[in-house]
Parts: C-alpha cells; structure tokens; sequence
C-alpha cells in the first residue's frame, strides 16, 4: 500500500529525516517511536503532504501512484487519513458541517452521490456513541473549547466516518488520561480492517498496550535504527532511546 | 505558504458576476445641480409645497457644508456639477400598471440577478417593490398589505397618496441638514421606499426592495422611511447589485426608522454593489445614513448588514435610543477585496432608562482591501443601568490588506455597563491545512471558515436573505454556514 524509499527530507535549511525506508501493506499496524526531536512528527505531515518541508532525496508511493506529487486533498480523497497530534479549531463552522463537507467532498471525488442527510446524521450518532461523545458535539464549532481529550475522539470520529485506508496517528495518546486512552483506542481497534494500514506515531509504549502493533519501528536522528515485532516496544519501555542512539552514534 | 496563499488568491479574485447593463433608454437630466434642478425634479414629481420647500432648505444648507473627511477612505474630489439628479426608464412614462406592462428588458435584468419576480412572489410570499435606477416599476402583493392596512409603496407615491404622514416624519430621524450627503440626499432624493405599519399590526410577510444603480453618470439618491406604530412589528429586506461600469457612481441614500411602543423593526440588508476591478479602477461610492428612533418604552430595532460591494462604504447605522427598556442591535459583516475601503459600524445613543444595545461586527479584509470598524456607543444623563455588548472581529486574508477599529464611548451615567471585546485573525495556514486533510478543497476551505468568522450575522438574516447573503459573499465564498 505504502512504500517509503531513501526518504530525505530537510526543514528550514536543517536535514530532519535522513534516508528513510518502510514498506506498509493493507491491514497492517505500524508503530513509530523514538526520542523527541527525531523526526517522527515530521514523517506524519511529509505523508499528508503539509507545506514547508523541502524533499531533498527518495519517494512515497501510495497504491502505486506518487504520494508526493499529490496535493493535500488528492491525498485524502485517495484514503491517507492524519490524526492531529494538536487538532485545530475552526470557530463558528459546526463538527457536523465540516464532516459533511469532508465526507462530500471525498465522495464527489469517488463520483459517488452526496450522502442523505439522515441517513448521515444517524450514522454519525452511531459512531458518536461508541466513542462515548455527547451528541451536542455535533452542534459545537470545531474543537473549539474541547478539552485535550474531546479533541482526540474527535481526531477518531472523523477518521470512522471518513473511513480513510491510510490511518497516521500523531501522537495520539499524549494528553489523554487512562479512560480516555482506552475509549481511543478501542474507537481505533474497531476501524481495523484487512484493506486498511494504521501508522502510530508515539513517544510511550503504553498506546501499545491496547493496540497492538505488528511492527514497532525505532525513529532516531532521521533515521530508524530498529525494526522488530511489538516485543521491541516492550523493550525501549525498559531500556529507553539512548542505548539504540549511541549505538547508530558509534 | 505560497500555495495557500495562491489559493485564497484565486478566491477571492473572482470577476464580479453581477456585471452587465440592460439597455433601456433612460430619460435623464442633464448634469448639474441647482435649485432650477431641484424644481425640475419636484415638478416632475408632481411634488406637494412643503415637500419643495424642504428640499430648497436642505440644499441652501447644504451649499454652507465642507465635505467629511473624518472617513478612513481615500477618493478623488467629486465634482457634484458631473452628476445628473434624475433618471427613469422611458417605459415609465406611461406607467405600467401590472407586470405585463413591464418592460421586459427590466424583468430579464432582474432574472439576471437571480430574482424572477414573479417566481419571488409566488415562492417565496414576498413583496418587492423594486427600484430600478430611480423610479419604481412594480410593487406586488399591494392588495394583501392593503388587507393588514400596511402601506408599502415608493416614496413618491406614499407622498401622492399619504402626504399627511410624509410631513409628520420625513426627516424627523434624519433632518435634512444632518450631515452633508444626507443634505444632499434631501435636497435631490428621486425615490425610494415608504413603510407604514398600523397600531398593532404584524406585517404578514417580510418586506423586500430589490435596488439597482443601472445608467452610467446617475447619482442614485434614495430615501427610505419606515414607521412603525405602536405594538407593531415588521421585517425589513434591503438587497443590492449593480451593473459592471468604470466611472464611479454615487450613492448616498438616506433610511429613517421610526419604532414607537412595544413595536419592532428588523432592517436587512445585503449589498453587492460594483466594486471595481481588481485594480481598484470603477465602483460604486455608498455614503449611506441610516438611523433608526425608538421612540416609545420597549421598542427593538434590528439592524443587520452584509456589505460585500462597493469601492467605498460609509455608513453607519444607528439607533437613538430615546424609550425606556428600547433594544438597538447591529449585526454586521463587511468584506474588502482588491482596493476596497470600507468605513462602517453604528452609534448606539441611549437616552432612556434600561437600555440596552449589542454590536456585533466582522470584518473581512482581503487583496488590498481597508476595512475600519467605527462606532460610538454613548450613554446620556438619564440613561439608567444602560447596557451595551460590542464585539469588533477581524479577519485578514493575505498580507497586502488592513482592518482598523475606532470604538467610541462616551457614558454621562454611571450605572451603564459597556463591555468591548475586539479581535483581529487571520485564516492560518493550520486552519486550512486542516481542513484540506479532510477531504475539503482549498476554496471550499476558506469559504467555510469565513462563513464560520460570519456565523453570528448571518443567523440573524431571515432565512431566505440568509442563502443569498452567503451567495453574496465575496462571490465564491459561499455555501457553508452549519
């Protein structure tokens, strides 16, 4: 599905990813960890295309096509979904507008028909209820004054409707307190599907502990130093970063 | 950034799509303007004593007056001897007496606009009494007002057919020496709109005039006046577009409200007129007064404005708010593009005990557009507990463009509570990034973020005015209020 190659990427003059390469196919869970600072972030907006970071070398392909000659909105309408590690708030344009306007737009692309709009509204109730959000979300403006943990269902809300093949999730666990990590996670466990890839991208193990990866991936100075199985989370959980850093370092 | 900018860009750069001139043979004067003119147009009119007189009183006035220059707007001089104070559609001659009679051409201009007028009155239940250069040519759904006893009509026939309540509030909000473009309006107005609603009366549908500047060199000079009676209550449609043209055009209408006891006004406006091009050449000068009275204890005014159009506005509408519990609102949403200047806002002056007024105002700047907030809020002596709400946002769309907030307040009673708040935004490049990872187009993306900054205006629309208003919007910003 996903084929990153020799990926080298610099931002404002300063080299931020240096060679990377990861191959992701359908149904599979990838987890990214590493120290902060190592680039993990920067992957995430590289994949959904954000401006500002300078490509210097390498490619992305994505369901055989060239991600990166593709602008932001090719690359939703073509399944790459980013959950916001900070989700932006969009004063006075209503949750439910905005996931109309998104899922519209994506299915216009697709030359299917705009979705009725009950059947949309009940749908989305649906999905409201398993992420145990409050229906009047529906009716606020864009995560404006959601807490840190309304912001992040809101991220997965979006993702269950939009029902991209490409899940990247920035940071997802970070600001959440235990229940909120659970119904997130669990909000994520639901979306997994065969046809679907999830890329998590976190600081912690503990995200892993309720979803768990087939391949951990280790981020280090731009480049990733280790790939392994889920039992390679367990094992930065131990050791921390800095044994696979000065071990790349020497 | 560049490709969003670039995106915003082509956004808001969009050629006027309302740009077009009918071709009907206008019966104008000649420019210039004396009292000889001013008498011509009188006569023409077939214009009572009083009415004459108080047009040579407010020009003789006018004669003594500077030009303003207190506006945040830049223009060349106008020369007041280059405008011709009268033209109408030849047709009128004869005077049509249905809309059959109507000359076709002035039907197709108004279908052009999107407004069918037989379509409008059969849909949507309301009347219009469109004004097409200066004279009206069909005001429908008479007979139902007739019913209610409301009279909605132009000014020039309330003035045949109503003279008593002509001379009991025409420049009773507004006199005609107020300000220098409202002296002139006094002394040249050539039509406009006249609403009378009865003790008690709720008008039975919302009451729309449709207004269009068409021939090139005509000073369109309207004059508006709504009174409603005690207990009364009516909603108000004010919708403009005008023909693309290059030789500025000038407007300076005057609109007078009258709110006695218990009785309501809701005022709406949108207003798209030519703005010029996008080198700032052409575009209609709006100097507009606009002031409503609450006369008697609890009467409500509503003003709500969506300026799109124009090369230069400047108006204020304000309530007087002379009864004690009297409520003044001021909705406003004004967008700049290219070399737009827009200088509005409202004064809100309370005069009787537990007033209350609330501005809301939202100011779009985009291209190298000007867009300046002012407003007086100003809290007589006897104002008892006086409240006022302002709240002054701005929204910046490129680099190249300014908003500007000149908030006045002025309080003789110390109980007044007056809350300001003011913010300044741009549309940030998070903001549409975010929205375009959704699945959402750039365009699609800045006009709903700009409807969202708008929202609390636009919900004040009536619903109908509410669709065309977001249609209005910068042209293409449409569609996306939630």
């Amino acid at each position: 599905m996903l084929k990153i190659e020799n990926l080298h990427v610099r931002v404002e003059g300063k080299d931020i990813l240096k060679g990377i390469n990861l191959e992701i196919n359908a149904g599979e869970v990838h987890a990214i960890m590493g120290p902060n600072g190592s680039g993990k972030s920067t992957l995430s907006y590289i994949l959904a295309g954000r401006e500002g970071y300078e490509i210097t070398q390498g490619s992305i392909s994505f369901h055989g096509k060239d991600l990166l000659e593709m602008s932001v909105e090719e690359r939703a309408w073509a399944g790459v979904f980013l959950a916001f590690q900070y989700p932006v708030e969009v004063p006075g344009v209503s949750n439910i507008y905005m996931l109309k306007a998104a899922l519209n737009g994506i299915r216009k692309h697709k030359g299917e028909p705009e979705l009725d709009a009950m059947d949309f509204i009940a749908s989305v109730k649906g999905k409201m209820k398993d992420l145990d959000m409050d229906e009047k979300f529906l009716y606020r403006a864009v995560n404006e004054g959601f807490s840190g943990g309304e912001k992040k269902r809101n991220e997965i809300l979006q993702m269950s409707v939009l029902e991209p093949t490409l899940c990247v999730l920035d940071e997802t666990d970070s600001g959440l307190d235990i229940d909120a990590l659970k119904i997130v996670s669990d909000g994520i466990n639901r979306l997994r599907d065969p046809a679907r890839a999830f890329v998590l991208v976190t600081h912690y193990q503990r995200l892993l502990d309720y979803i768990k990866p087939d391949f951990v991936h280790v981020l280090a100075n731009g480049k990733i130093v280790k790939s392994g199985g889920a039992e390679l989370a367990l094992e930065l959980e131990d050791q921390g970063y800095s044994w696979l850093e000065d071990k790349k370092a020497s | 950034m560049s490709a969003s900018n670039e995106n915003i860009k082509d956004m808001i750069g969009q050629q006027y799509k309302d740009g077009f001139v009918t071709d009907v043979e206008s019966d104008s004067f000649a420019p210039g303007l004396n009292e000889d003119v001013i008498r011509a147009l009188s006569a023409i009119k077939k214009e009572p004593e009083f009415l004459l007189e108080w047009r040579l009183e407010a020009y003789r006035h006018w004669l003594t007056m500077e030009h303003p220059e207190w506006a945040f707007v830049e223009f060349p001089k106008i020369d007041f001897q280059e405008i011709s104070y009268y033209s109408a559609p030849k047709s009128m001659a004869d005077g049509p007496q249905s809309l059959d009679e109507v000359d076709p051409k002035l039907i197709d201009t108004y279908n052009k606009l999107g407004i069918p007028l037989e379509e409008q009155m059969r849909l949507a239940g309301v009347a219009v009494d469109a004004v097409f250069d200066s004279v009206s040519v069909a005001t429908t759904f008479k007979e139902k007002l007739y019913e209610a006893g409301v009279i909605f009509c132009s000014f020039s026939e309330a003035v045949k057919e109503h003279p008593e309540l002509i001379k009991q509030y025409l420049g009773t909000v507004v006199s005609q020496y107020d300000n220098f473009y409202a002296a002139l309006n006094a002394a040249v107005f050539s039509d406009g709109s006249f609403v009378y609603i009865p003790k008690g009366v709720r008008c039975p549908m919302e009451l729309s005039t449709y207004f269009r500047i068409n021939a090139a060199n005509t000073g369109q000079f309207e004059r508006t006046l709504i009174v409603a009676e005690e207990g009364s209550h009516v909603s108000y449609l004010e919708g403009c577009t005008a023909p693309m043209r290059d030789e500025n055009q000038l407007h300076a209408a005057v609109v007078e409200l009258v709110i006695l006891k218990d009785a309501e006004i809701k005022y709406s406006t949108v207003q798209n007129w030519y703005p010029g091009d996008e080198n700032g050449l052409g575009g209609i000068y709006n100097f507009v007064t606009k002031r409503a009275e609450c006369r008697g204890d609890n009467a409500k005014v509503s003003w709500t404005q969506v300026e799109t159009g124009s090369a230069i506005t400047w108006k204020y509408p304000s309530v007087i708010l002379r009864g004690d519990h009297s409520v003044g609102e001021f909705y406003s949403v004004a967008l700049t593009n290219n070399y737009q200047q827009a200088d509005t806002g409202t004064k809100m002056i309370h005069l009787g005990k537990n007033t209350s007024s609330t501005i809301i105002s939202k100011g779009i700047s985009a291209g190298h557009g000007q867009n300046t907030y002012r407003g007086l809020v100003k809290i007589g002596r006897k104002a008892e507990n006086a409240r006022n709400f302002t709240q002054c946002d701005s929204l910046l769309m490129g680099d190249q463009c300014g908003a500007h907030t000149f908030p006045y307040i002025e309080t003789k009673q110390p109980s007044a509570t007056i809350e300001h708040e003011a913010s300044t935004s741009k549309i940030s490049e998070d903001q549409l990034f975010y929205c375009m990872q959704r699945g959402i187009s750039a365009e699609d993306a800045v006009s709903m973020i700009v409807n969202g900054f708008c929202k609390e205006v636009f919900k004040e629309l009536p619903m109908e005015f509410a669709v065309e208003a977001q249609a209005l919007l910068g042209i293409s910003l449409e569609g996306s209020v939630g």
